[in-house]
Parts: C-alpha cells; sequence; structure tokens
C-alpha cells in the first residue's frame, strides 16, 4: 500500500514539475493578494498588525482554490483517472497520494513563504512562528476539503468558480481558528489551544475527505 | 441514462411505502397532499399572526421592534431543519439509490435557501433598532450567512450538472459534508464571536420568553412548515415531470403521443 | 394588545419599518416562491 502511495506522489510531483509555471504562478498570487491589502486599506502599523493574520490566511485560501482543479482535472481529461478507478490498487490510497502531492505544492510553500510576507506585516517573532505554525497544520486540511469539492465539480461546467463556492464555506472553521492563534500570539497569550484545534480539524479531514473523494470520483464515472 | 420503462424492484414490490418510492405513483399523491398543507399552514399562520401582533404586549425595552422575532425565530428555525431534512433526502438517495429521494432533496434547496436569507434580512432589521447598525457579527447570524452559502453551494452544484442522477449524488455527498461541518462551523463562530464581540448580549435572546411569545412563534413555525411541505410538494411534482419527460405516463398526461 | 387605531398599528411604535420591512418581504419572498412553482409547473406540464 505504501509503494502505491509513493507512487502517486511521485508521478504527480512529476508532472507538477513538468508544469512550474503553474505552481509558481500560484505562489505568485499568494504573494500579490497578500500584498494589496495594505495598498487598500493605508499602511497604518497598528491597523496591518492587526490585519495581517486574516489577510495572509484568506490570501492562502484562495491560492489554495485556485490550485485544487489541478488535483484531477488533467487526469480526467487524458483518461489517466479512470484507470486509477478500475486499477487493482485501493481508490483511497491513490486518493491520498493525490492529496499529499497537492499539498507538497501548493499549500507547503505558502506557508514557507508566510514569514516572509508576514514581515511586510511588521509581526512579531512569536506571531511569525504561529503564523507558520497554524498554515502548516492547517493547509493540508485545505488540500483534503478542496479534494472533496475538486472531485464533485469533475468535469462540471463553472467548475473552478463553483468550487470556491462549495468549498470556501467549509474552509471557515479552519480560517477562523488559524487567523484567530496566530492573534493571540500577538496578544502575548498562548496559541496552543487554536492549534490543537486545527489539529483536530485535521484529524477529521484525515477520516472524511478521502471517503467523500472516493464517492465523488465513483459518480463522476457513474 | 435513459430512465423510460426502467424500475428499480423497490419500486414495484414490498409495502405501499415502497412504491411510492417511484415518482410514476408518488406524483398524484403529492397532488393530493398538497391542498392539505396549505390549508393546514394558513390555519397556523392565521391564529401566529393574530398572537404577533394583537396580543403580544409591547416590549418594555425594545417597543414594537421585537415582534420582527415571530418572523424571524421560525425562519432561522425552517432554515436549519429544512437543511437537516434536504441532507437526510439525499443520504436516503445515495444509500437506497431511489431517485424520488433526490428529487425530494433538490425540491427543499430553495425553499430553505428563501428561509435562510428571511432569517438574515428579519436579523438585520431587527438590529438596526435594537443594536444601532444593520449588520453584526452575532455568532447565529453569521452562521446563518453561511449556512446560506451551503444552500448556494448545493443548488449550484445540481444544476451544473446535466445528468439528474449524477448531479443527485455528487449534491448528496455534497449536503452530507455540509451537515457534518455545520456545528463545526456554529461552534467556531460562536468561539470567535465571543472572542471578538465582547458584549454579552445576543440578538437571540427575546425579551422575556411570555407564553404568548413562544405560543406565537411556535404557531408560525408550524405554518412555515406546513408551508414549506406544501412547496417542496409541489416542486418535486415539476422536477419529476422535467425528468420523467420520455416516460410514457408523462406523455399521456401531457397528452402528446 | 390594543393599538387604538390603524394608524398606531401600521406606525408600530415607530419602528414600523424594521417590522414591516420584514414581513413584507416574507410575504414578497413567499408570493415569488409559489410564482416560480407555478411557472415551472405550467412549463412542465406543457413542454413535450
Amino acid at each position: 500500500m505504501l509503494g502505491g502511495l509513493q507512487t502517486i506522489v511521485a508521478r504527480d510531483l512529476r508532472l507538477s514539475m513538468r508544469r512550474r509555471g503553474d505552481v509558481l504562478n500560484h505562489l505568485v498570487f499568494f504573494v500579490i493578494v497578500v500584498t494589496l491589502f495594505p495598498l487598500g486599506v493605508g499602511a497604518e502599523p497598528n491597523l496591518l498588525r492587526a490585519m495581517a493574520p486574516g489577510i495572509v490566511w484568506v490570501a492562502a485560501l484562495l491560492a489554495a482554490m485556485l490550485s485544487l482543479q489541478r488535483m484531477f482535472a488533467s487526469d480526467y481529461a487524458d483518461g489517466s483517472l479512470e484507470q486509477m478507478l478500475i486499477s487493482a490498487h485501493p481508490l483511497g490510497v491513490i486518493v491520498v497520494g493525490k492529496f499529499i502531492a497537492h499539498w507538497l505544492v501548493s499549500g507547503l510553500p505558502v506557508t514557507l513563504l508566510a514569514p516572509l510576507v508576514g514581515v511586510q506585516f511588521d509581526l512579531s517573532q512569536q506571531a511569525l512562528a504561529v503564523l507558520t505554525v497554524s498554515l502548516l497544520v492547517g493547509t493540508p486540511v485545505l488540500s483534503l476539503i478542496g479534494g472533496v469539492g475538486a472531485a464533485l465539480t469533475l468535469g462540471v461546467r463553472g467548475g473552478g468558480v463553483l468550487l470556491a463556492l462549495l468549498v470556501l464555506p467549509l474552509f471557515v472553521p479552519v480560517l477562523i481558528f488559524g487567523a484567530g492563534g496566530v492573534s493571540e500570539a500577538q496578544a502575548g497569550m498562548s496559541a496552543a489551544p487554536h492549534l490543537s484545534l486545527l489539529g483536530a480539524f485535521l484529524a477529521m479531514s484525515c477520516v472524511v475527505a478521502p471517503w467523500a473523494t472516493c464517492a465523488a470520483l465513483r459518480i463522476a464515472y457513474d | 441514462m435513459a430512465t423510460e420503462g426502467y424500475r428499480l424492484d423497490s419500486e414495484t414490490s414490498g409495502s405501499w411505502l415502497l412504491k411510492l418510492a417511484a415518482p410514476q405513483a408518488f406524483f398524484p399523491v403529492a397532488g393530493r397532499m398538497i391542498p392539505w398543507f396549505a390549508v393546514l399552514a394558513v390555519l397556523f399562520a392565521l391564529p401566529g399572526l393574530y398572537l404577533s401582533f394583537f396580543v403580544a404586549p409591547t416590549d418594555f425595552q425594545q417597543g414594537e421592534a421585537y415582534r420582527v422575532i415571530f418572523l424571524h425565530v421560525p425562519a432561522a428555525w425552517m432554515s436549519m431543519f429544512l437543511y437537516l431534512v434536504m441532507a437526510f433526502w439525499a443520504a436516503l438517495g445515495l444509500i437506497l439509490n431511489t431517485r424520488l429521494s433526490g428529487m425530494m432533496a433538490s425540491a427543499v434547496a430553495p425553499t430553505g435557501a428563501m428561509f435562510t436569507f428571511l432569517a438574515l434580512w428579519s436579523g438585520a432589521l431587527w438590529g438596526k433598532p435594537t443594536w444601532g447598525t444593520w449588520w453584526v457579527w452575532d455568532a447565529r447570524l453569521t452562521s446563518e450567512l453561511i449556512l446560506l452559502f451551503l444552500y448556494f453551494g448545493f443548488i449550484a452544484l445540481t444544476n451544473a450538472i446535466d445528468d439528474p442522477r449524477r448531479a443527485d449524488r455528487a449534491g448528496a455527498v455534497l449536503a452530507i459534508v455540509g451537515v457534518v461541518n455545520i456545528p463545526i462551523i456554529y461552534f467556531s463562530v460562536k468561539w470567535w464571536n465571543t472572542l471578538h464581540q465582547g458584549a454579552s448580549v445576543s440578538l437571540t435572546r427575546a425579551p422575556s420568553m411570555a407564553t404568548t411569545m413562544l405560543v406565537g412563534m411556535l404557531l408560525m413555525s408550524l405554518a412555515a412548515w406546513m408551508y414549506s411541505i406544501a412547496v417542496a410538494l409541489w416542486r418535486v411534482r415539476s422536477i419529476i415531470l422535467e425528468r420523467e419527460r420520455d416516460a410514457q405516463w408523462v406523455r399521456e398526461l401531457r397528452g402528446v403521443q | 394588545m390594543n393599538w387604538g387605531s390603524f394608524g398606531n398599528f401600521t406606525h408600530m411604535g415607530g419602528y414600523a419599518f424594521y417590522v414591516w420591512g420584514s414581513y413584507l418581504m416574507a410575504l414578497a419572498c413567499i408570493a415569488g416562491e409559489l410564482a416560480l412553482l407555478a411557472r415551472r409547473a405550467r412549463l412542465a406540464e406543457r413542454r413535450a
């Protein structure tokens, strides 16, 4: 089973690397969106510091939205997804592999970039650390729940925007506790409860998302 | 997939309940039920409105503005109840693979969205005179707004997929994921709200719950429930006709051969 | 609850806009939903 997982992750990563432009574009989008907010609300440092957690998190959500279609779209288009459905490997393993590969090229780079963009908002070291950890725990949830949405909207017209419409409301708890934790850290208090809750969401998504995604993929091919 | 002449075993054999699972059998039954529920809705609404406007006294703090709760609370209750109903039918359709269940879920969704909108609208109109602003980031109002988005998502997804069977089943997965998320979303928003708002008062704390007010809200809720059933039955009849348009019985109904 | 006059009733103690704004919107939504449904039913029964 682990071998199959490795294969899928390696394959998807290789495919992503061939289209490096796509991956980089989403990261650049993330950085640009974060930069737009100070330009829109003014450079008042206290205001920016207060808004920073929310802004970075929302930008991370939006960047994740953009990249989610990629999870299944090209495999659906060229027929390899159908092959995966009838292959000897359990679909759950394949799906988890795709989640991991997606996170590695979208959520993880965003997490690594976060301290850099956080500097734009004059965040303290403490806050930057919590921001990074919260994104580290929270972005996989985006890949998981987003994967369900991507599977549900396979080949459906209006796909990208429809996917965002479906999935963004479901991200609200992650946003609330992710950004909330950083705000707590800024106030000098412990962000541990928030991060624990994010961990709980991650655990729950790990259980629900693979099932829902497999169900959605089978529905798409019925 | 062509559905002409195709019937599932569960739809032709077994008890009368299972027989009703066939759209063709349910169509006339639904038609006969609609007037009853419509009448019930009116029968509950009339005393409900009478209580709301002519029996319930003026509130000491909020004046006459509080009368909005006789609309706001029932609408909010229905918005949540209908989502559960929708998810129930959707899940049933996934498990039993009956066509009618998926149709019922789609029939309920628009009415649920409407009540969610009314809850938000009336909530805003209640908030303005009592709290001074049109929109308050009250935990329940914010969760209602997200619930509206969840309804929109379900409606958008089922409308975007052309194949009705796929649409029903994709919608079902979405509805189930949504139902699981709703308590989590509510809990998150409530936590977020208490932290950020500071003020301990909430929009839903109605002025001292006199019996009259409770009865009034209950009657209006029952009226809304009966209305929802009548409307859902009416809508499902149209859905049945639309989906089964190639079936012989529909052709005969329309007098087209 | 004695309103005294119809004028008092419509005035709603100064909150007419909020109270009637809510109930009239509800009426509009219900009327709209019923009208749309009637139209949908008519089309469904007619279209071959």
